[in-house]
């Protein structure tokens, strides 16, 4: 009777948590709309009220076509959301072991490239190739990714500091390599990558369907799914998951228990880097078929967030990447639709973020009741 | 026997040793790159220090004499140890090496020496303060993560302020958009209880998008609000007359010498006053303080609101310092190397104010080395200074020991 209580009790929490999401979304959406009313300079000073409002209206009603309304439109979320996902679970599994990690953009940088010379330096057979890619990208992304870890667990290093530098060497040395005549496309002076060969492409999630080229989302994202299965997995059925997330919880703990903190340090930002370097991975092979300087873009950024939003859960992590994916494919939408600019997508995600962080101000703000209030911290702080 | 333990050379712990010999280390390998590399370039790099005298440095030669030095120094380091010069021979040596380094790229040619060291103090303007918004929030036990944020909306109305009604009132819209800014964050960390990490980060997004977004939508249709007339350099009198430090520190604008007021305040703030005392008090130990008599929310509240003040002047360092108007992601990453310069400079306004320094002649040498032909590539050069920071931070800083409370939230006792 008293468990039936008890599981009851973590429905309606889990309801509650729910609702509160949405109510934070919400809140994020009118926000947003009042940003748009009040920047639409030209109606407000001719006093079209009406028109600004109805800007708002077509704005929200393109990002749902953008992101849902369509299969291109699906396809285009689950290719936004693919790099997020992977980078998303990257900076989860070195929050739940009490380290931040800023470095997810140096760290696919270094997957994607090294991912990408399998890519070109092979031809086929794919069912060779696709996989020794990736896997050659979350292994560039870990070596990587190891080096803050190393640096902090042998000099106390802090890894906000050596993520930060390390990601700034990561997009010369990118700049540099796609330079070199091993990686520079032979036809061109700036610095573009030669193409992944056909066979080393990640083929077309939707490519059974003919005629379809438009449907760019790849099989990046069963990788990213698997890849949250994974983390799930280990956090949940691993001796090693469960000593990171001790380590996260307290450190001194942990270390009076007899783990290995060193270890730990280097094999989180490991776990960190090789998630992060399948991004990349993802996106070189998948997404473009070759690299930029700066094909890693924002999303090692946008993945703090993510893993903020998704509490470092697994799953909510996914939900998170997933939501910011489809506000990333229904901005472009909205963009062209309206003229509001794509730069809304980031306001909102920062106010869905906040008000979702929020608890107590949602439940104040609208009144529900018994919302749980959450206080804690991210990660272990400055200090050792 | 206090007597006694004082008068024989102090006990050094492991880590402390394994740094003076990483010290060492560093000063041979800083000799050994300055004898077999810098000294590979003949010629004669010339540095300009005033427009009547340029100082002609023989670059190889140069090279073998500061190996030389900096050979015998580590050398000196690791028989016996400079103690508590360690830093200051430190400091001494990489300046000489820069300086190395700088002969061999410029062998050949000439360089405006008095330009470079002109351009990091001005650069290291928007670091700096962004650093004391940094300390004075970490200090009180609020991590402020939202540098970055404050910095880009500090630019944004400083930009669009300055074009209404004026550079003077821009930089009061910056500093009020910077306290905005923090209030956000003061009320989400204090009353709020949201993880600080969060919500800092959540700011620095929602500035991005916000000034982005507003500058897209706003200022392109109407660039009339995105010229904003900058302030020009002021000489101060007599002290600009010295040469080299004239131009280097005395003909700047006024940020710079607001800067630096910033730091001698914020020190002496910090560590002279009541109100300092009891800062470090809450930032160590709330409960603590709070039991005798500090409000502690309160003065979090007051702190985190001066700290975004300072933060968006130094934003607006920006359109009103340098390039009279905002760009999109005008400040791109800035603020994260503050906070870097906060770690970097354990906490302490003069720490950063030095690291500040760092970035910023990274920036000045960045700019200069596009016009020198070095033979190496120029992305390897571009990465130097991140690199050198990396080594500093892993081999010399170490372990920082950052304000106790900082991160969590305060709820007074029941």
């Amino acid at each position: 009777m008293k468990r039936l209580f008890n599981s009851l009790g973590e429905r309606l929490n889990k309801i509650n948590s729910l609702k509160l999401t949405l109510l934070a979304v919400l809140s994020a959406l009118l926000v947003g709309a009042f940003i748009i009313v009040v920047s639409d300079v030209d109606n407000l000073k001719t006093g079209n009220i009406g028109g600004a409002f109805s800007t708002v209206g077509s704005a929200y009603w393109a990002l749902v076509v953008g992101s849902f309304g369509s299969l291109r439109a699906i396809s285009n979320t689950i290719n936004s959301a693919t790099p997020l996902i992977l980078c998303g679970v990257s900076v989860a599994i070195a929050f739940k072991a009490g380290l931040f990690n800023i470095g997810a953009t140096g760290q696919m940088l270094a997957g994607g490239i090294t991912a990408l010379w399998v890519g070109f330096a092979m031809d086929g057979p794919g069912l060779i190739q696709v996989p020794l890619a990736v896997i050659a990208g979350a292994v560039g992304g870990a070596i990587f990714g190891a080096i803050p870890g190393i640096l902090k667990a042998r000099t106390g290093a802090h890894e906000v500091i050596t993520t930060i530098m390390l990601n700034n060497m990561a997009a010369f040395f990118i700049l540099w390599l796609l330079k070199t005549n091993l990686f520079q496309r032979e036809d061109r002076t700036d610095p573009i990558s030669k193409l992944v060969s056909v066979h080393g492409r990640l083929p077309r999630l939707f490519g059974f369907l003919d005629g379809r080229s438009d449907l760019v989302a790849h099989i990046g994202f069963i990788v990213a799914i698997l890849a949250v299965v994974v983390y799930w997995w280990f956090l949940k059925k691993t001796t090693t998951g469960f000593e990171f997330r001790a380590y996260g919880l307290n450190a001194d703990a942990a270390t009076y228990a007899g783990m290995h903190v060193k270890r730990l340090t280097v094999l989180s930002m490991m776990f960190a880097g090789g998630f992060a370097g399948l991004a990349g991975a993802a996106e070189v092979l998948g997404t473009y078929g070759y690299a930029s300087a700066n094909f890693a873009g924002n999303i090692g950024f946008d993945a703090i967030a993510i893993a903020l939003l998704g509490q470092s859960t697994p799953l909510g992590t996914f939900v998170a990447a997933v939501l910011f994916g489809a506000l990333q494919a229904g901005g472009r939408q909205m963009q062209t639709n309206s003229d509001v600019p794509i730069d809304l997508i980031v306001v909102l995600r920062a106010l869905i973020v906040m008000f979702i962080a929020a608890p107590l101000l949602i439940k104040t703000i609208w009144r529900t009741k018994n919302a749980q209030v959450t206080s804690g911290q991210t990660f272990r702080g400055w200090g050792s | 026997m206090s007597i006694a333990v004082e008068t024989v050379a102090p006990m050094l712990s492991l880590e402390q040793r394994k740094r003076a010999r990483n010290v060492g280390f560093s000063l041979i390998l800083l000799a050994l790159i300055s004898a077999f590399f810098f000294s590979g370039r003949p010629g004669d790099a010339g540095f300009k220090l005033v427009d009547s005298f340029t100082l002609v440095l023989p670059s190889q030669p140069f090279a073998r004499v500061l190996a030389v030095l900096l050979g015998a120094l580590g050398a000196v380091q690791l028989y016996r140890g400079f103690g508590k010069w360690t830093n200051v021979v430190l400091a001494i040596s990489t300046g000489a090496f820069v300086v190395g380094f700088l002969a061999w790229a410029t062998s050949g040619g000439s360089f405006n020496l008095t330009g470079m060291l002109q351009d990091t103090v001005t650069r290291s303007v928007p670091i700096t303060l962004g650093a004391i918004a940094g300390i004075l929030c970490e200090r009180s036990g609020v991590i402020n993560i939202a540098i970055e944020g404050q910095l880009l909306g500090g630019a944004f109305a400083g930009s669009v302020i300055g074009s209404l009604y004026g550079p003077w009132a821009g930089v009061l819209g910056a500093m009020a958009m910077g306290v905005a800014l923090s209030a956000l964050l003061a009320v989400f960390a204090i009353r709020f209880r949201v993880d600080q990490v969060i919500v800092g980060f959540a700011i620095n997004f929602f500035s991005l998008g916000l000034t982005s977004f507003l500058s897209q939508r706003v200022l392109t249709p109407h660039p009339e609000y995105n010229i904003v007339k900058p302030f020009t350099p002021y000489a101060i009198p007599l002290l600009s007359d010295i040469p080299v430090l004239g131009v280097a520190l005395f003909t700047q604008t006024y940020f710079v010498y607001v800067s630096v007021i910033a730091v001698v305040l914020s020190t002496w703030f910090l560590y002279r006053t009541r109100w300092g005392l009891r800062t470090r008090a809450i930032g160590e130990y709330p409960q603590a303080a709070g039991t005798l008599g500090v409000d502690v929310i309160r003065l979090r509240y007051r702190n985190v609101w001066i700290a975004g003040a300072i933060a968006g002047l130094g934003g607006a360092w920006w359109p009103i310092g340098t390039v009279g108007r905002f760009d999109q992601n005008i400040t791109s990453g800035r603020g994260f190397i503050a906070l870097a310069a906060v770690i970097f400079g354990r906490w302490h306004p003069v720490g950063a104010l030095t690291a500040a320094l760092v970035f910023g002649l990274a920036e000045a040498i960045q700019l200069k080395m596009s016009n020198l032909d070095t033979g190496i590539p120029s992305e390897f050069l571009l990465m130097a200074p991140y690199i050198v920071t990396l080594i500093v931070v892993a081999g010399f800083v170490g372990r920082s020991r950052a304000p106790k409370a900082a991160g969590q939230v305060y709820e007074a006792s029941k």
